[in-house]
């Protein structure tokens, strides 16, 4: 059942995933959990922004962005 | 004595508290009217905003309307007020008796974490419910007394811009008695333990020590660093507390937040309703398939800024013009119901002149303020940010110092306040260090006389040209400049990103209303003060000491006045950008406020400007001055080099004023100058020296 964790930078607009762990420093793991981004939390990605980044996900109901570079440490298995 | 204290008690202290686009604002403005007062805390540049409301029995109620925040876990200084308001740890400003938590109620879950945090405060709380509507809409179910019992405090399901649920959030904060927080999410054993005994080393009431205690054991080590400075044995025993959670097999940095989220979690398994994933996209969502499009995106993006900018510019033209002519009729009404004299002089020239020089700004003002309360009320702002962060992120900003800078094209004056959206304390400085070099309308006046001068005959098409280019210098200039900044003085790693793009909603008429007209009064205050001073100072430096012989034409007298002298003694300086000392003079007498230079020049060149929009005089005499070798002093050279040298240079006494108020200190405000002025005098040097040496005059 369980696909290989890979980073949330991979995902394609319109892919699902879920959170699985992360690899950031203890402030940003912080910040991203409060915004409800917790382990085991399921995501929607929706779009890149015009330039590329950062990328728009949608989690707990709501629209995120976060840039490509933060995405990269937040691993994530794809549903 | 006596009496006041008793007045004070019998005031009840209510504090709002919320996401930001919770609806929070709409609630307090709902609440208080016009009743609102607007200050700052001390020490700090965020805005401590009160008003005043009456309870179901007529009770006064003082409410306090804290920063929008996600957590009470502190990043930013608005961050910092609302924790420290609720652990009333703010001189001059009580710790609530009641708190009033405004959640999205189309966005429970993220907007439930603050409240979790907040039940920890153990302070009476009142959770508004608000924008149910737009929930239902979206097929959200909430079950309000189910949440409630849930919570252990009292829900009030509101609709804000209707005012619905308002009269029964008022009688929830009247109550006779309101009990504190009975719930709140609960913290894994080894962290709650840890969190009991740190409590028990703070010297504070056990209320506030247990929730302070949890605040600090989530701390990440450099917000712990920077609490070093002010107390050693806490941090050591904090860091203890941590050490002993790790070795148990927690993360003292994610365990509490994670906690509470399986408590929100498991609440809104009970209370909440939703459809299945299947759900038709919202209007919001098909709306950002247009506005946040690859191609379509720039285009409705350009285009709002283009249309913002073409009212600040072409409407704002109308009001500005009645402004002018009120002053210049106060002038001469003045001038000529008194006998002439250096009072009147004084009056005329001095105050009426100069404060009207700097009043005429406020319709260009109003209109941005309105068209960035309306795209901060709609949630554009967030697309904004969303779609030029990769701009911005490669000088090493953020996409929310987008905003500040745009503004500043109006004016630096808003666009300085703007940055107060910034996080990072950094790369707000950078931000404020750079926006005036954004082109503002002060600016326009002079290069429409220099290019008067450096083409006299120009197309419209042409002159547009010349002055998209200054606009371009400027640009390029701030960021390069913020990208210096940030490589050296203010070194700090590209802030991290995290947006919250709210859904689009119709803008708060009201509350639109209610910050133009805030933004307005702060500025005429200053107009009224600062500006009133300098305009007094420049006018005697333009005045005094007066020529001996009383026939001398008014461009001999200024000649011979200090500013005149001033224009001298800086022409070693200025020589080597081709300028000579008139144009020094002009140099210092707009050293307040660039479009002074206009009106200073026509009395250095003596030359009768009774109608401003008519600059066709001062330009042929400037065309025709010669340097004593007869070569013309208005080369194109010079006019490019002095266009220039005004993108780079400060010149505005009201941005200094601002910049101290916002970093609270002098010494930004004269960095700034400083490196503007020298930005100003390479820039001028480069086109002077560097045409020349291509042969160009």
């Amino acid at each position: 059942m369980e696909t290989a964790a890979e980073p949330l930078s991979a995902l394609a607009p319109g892919s699902r995933g879920r959170v699985i762990s992360f690899d950031l420093s203890g402030e940003l793991r912080q910040r991203l959990l409060e915004m409800g981004l917790t382990v085991g939390v399921e995501f929607e990605v929706v779009r890149y922004a015009p330039l590329g980044d950062p990328i728009d996900i949608k989690v707990r109901g709501y629209h995120l962005s976060l840039r490509k570079r933060e995405a990269a440490g937040i691993l994530v298995a794809r549903l | 004595m006596e009496a006041t204290t008793q007045t004070a008690e019998a005031v009840r202290h209510v504090a709002i508290a919320g996401n930001p686009n919770s609806g929070k604002s709409t609630i307090f403005n709902a609440l208080t009217g016009l009743r609102q007062k607007v200050g700052n805390y001390p020490g700090v540049t965020v805005e401590k905003k009160t008003g005043r409301f009456f309870g179901s029995h007529g009770q006064a109620m003082e409410l306090l309307d804290l920063p929008g925040s996600y957590s009470l876990q502190v990043r930013s200084p608005d961050e910092a007020v609302a924790r420290d308001v609720l652990l009333g740890r703010i001189e001059g400003t009580q710790r609530p008796d009641v708190i009033i938590c405004v959640v999205d109620a189309s966005n429970l879950e993220r907007n439930l974490y603050l409240v979790a945090q907040v039940l920890e405060m153990q302070i009476p709380t009142v959770v508004a419910l608000n924008m149910v509507d737009v929930a239902e809409k979206n097929g959200h179910v909430i079950d309000v007394s189910a949440l409630g019992e849930q919570l252990g405090v009292p829900v009030i399901p509101t609709i804000a811009p209707k005012g619905h649920g308002l009269v029964e959030l008022k009688q929830a904060v009247s109550a006779a008695s309101l009990p504190k927080p009975v719930k709140h999410a609960p913290m894994p054993e080894i962290i709650d333990r840890e969190a009991r005994s740190l409590a028990e080393k703070l010297h504070f009431a056990p209320e506030i020590a247990y929730p302070e205690a949890l605040l600090l054991l989530t701390l990440h080590d450099r917000s712990l660093i920077e609490l070093a400075a002010n107390d050693k044995e806490i941090v050591k025993a904090t860091l203890d507390a941590q050490k002993d959670i790790l070795a148990a097999g927690l993360d003292p940095i994610s365990a509490p937040v994670e906690a509470r989220y399986a408590w929100i979690q498991a609440i809104c398994d009970k209370a909440v309703r939703k459809p299945g994933h299947q759900h038709l996209s919202t209007i919001s969502d098909r709306l950002d398939m247009i506005l946040t499009h690859r191609i379509l995106g720039w285009v409705a993006f350009l285009g709002a800024m283009a249309f913002m900018f073409f009212c600040i510019f072409t409407v704002a033209q109308v009001p500005m013009n009645w402004i002018n002519s009120v002053f210049d009729a106060l002038g001469k009404w003045v001038a000529g119901h008194m006998p002439d004299s250096d009072l009147r002089g004084l009056l005329t020239d001095g105050i009426i002149a100069g404060v009207g020089g700097v009043v005429v700004f406020l319709p260009q003002i109003l209109i941005l303020y309105f068209f960035l309360g309306i795209l901060e009320d709609t949630g554009y702002m967030a697309r904004a940010a969303f779609i030029m962060d990769r701009l911005m992120s490669r000088v090493g900003l953020h996409g929310k110092s987008f905003i500040p800078m745009l503004s500043s094209f109006a004016c630096a004056i808003p666009g300085i306040m703007a940055t107060r959206t910034v996080e990072n304390r950094k790369d707000r400085l950078v931000t404020i260090l750079v926006a005036p070099l954004m082109s503002c309308s002060a600016r326009l006046p002079v290069y429409a006389l220099m290019i008067a001068v450096l083409m006299p005959v120009a197309s419209s098409l042409q002159k547009a040209g010349i002055m998209l280019c200054m606009y371009v210098v400027g640009i390029v200039a701030a960021f390069a400049m913020a990208w210096l900044f940030k490589k050296t003085l203010l070194r700090s790693e590209t802030p991290m990103l995290l947006l919250e793009m709210p859904p689009y909603r119709m803008p708060s008429w009201k509350g639109v209303a209610i910050r133009m007209w805030e933004r307005a009064g702060l500025f005429l205050r200053r107009a009224g003060t600062v500006i009133l001073a300098l305009s007094i100072l420049l006018w005697a430096l333009a005045t005094f000491p007066k020529p001996s012989d009383p026939k001398a034409s008014p461009a001999d007298a200024l000649a011979q006045s200090v500013a005149g002298r001033m224009g001298h003694a800086i022409e070693p300086a200025i020589a080597p950008l081709g300028f000579d000392w008139k144009i020094g003079i002009g140099l210092i007498g707009s050293f307040a406020a660039r479009e002074v230079f206009v009106s200073t020049m026509s009395i250095v060149y003596n030359v009768e400007t009774s109608d401003k929009e008519n600059i066709a005089p001062l330009r042929d005499t400037m065309r025709n001055e010669r340097r004593a070798d007869g070569r013309p002093v208005y080369t194109p050279l010079i006019c490019i080099g002095l266009m220039v040298f005004y993108v780079l240079a400060m010149q505005c006494i009201s941005t200094v004023a601002i910049v101290r108020r916002e970093t609270n200190s002098w010494r930004w405000p004269l960095f700034q100058i400083a490196y503007m002025t020298a930005l100003a005098w390479i820039g001028a040097f480069a086109v002077y020296q560097g045409g020349r040496l291509l042969g160009w005059q």
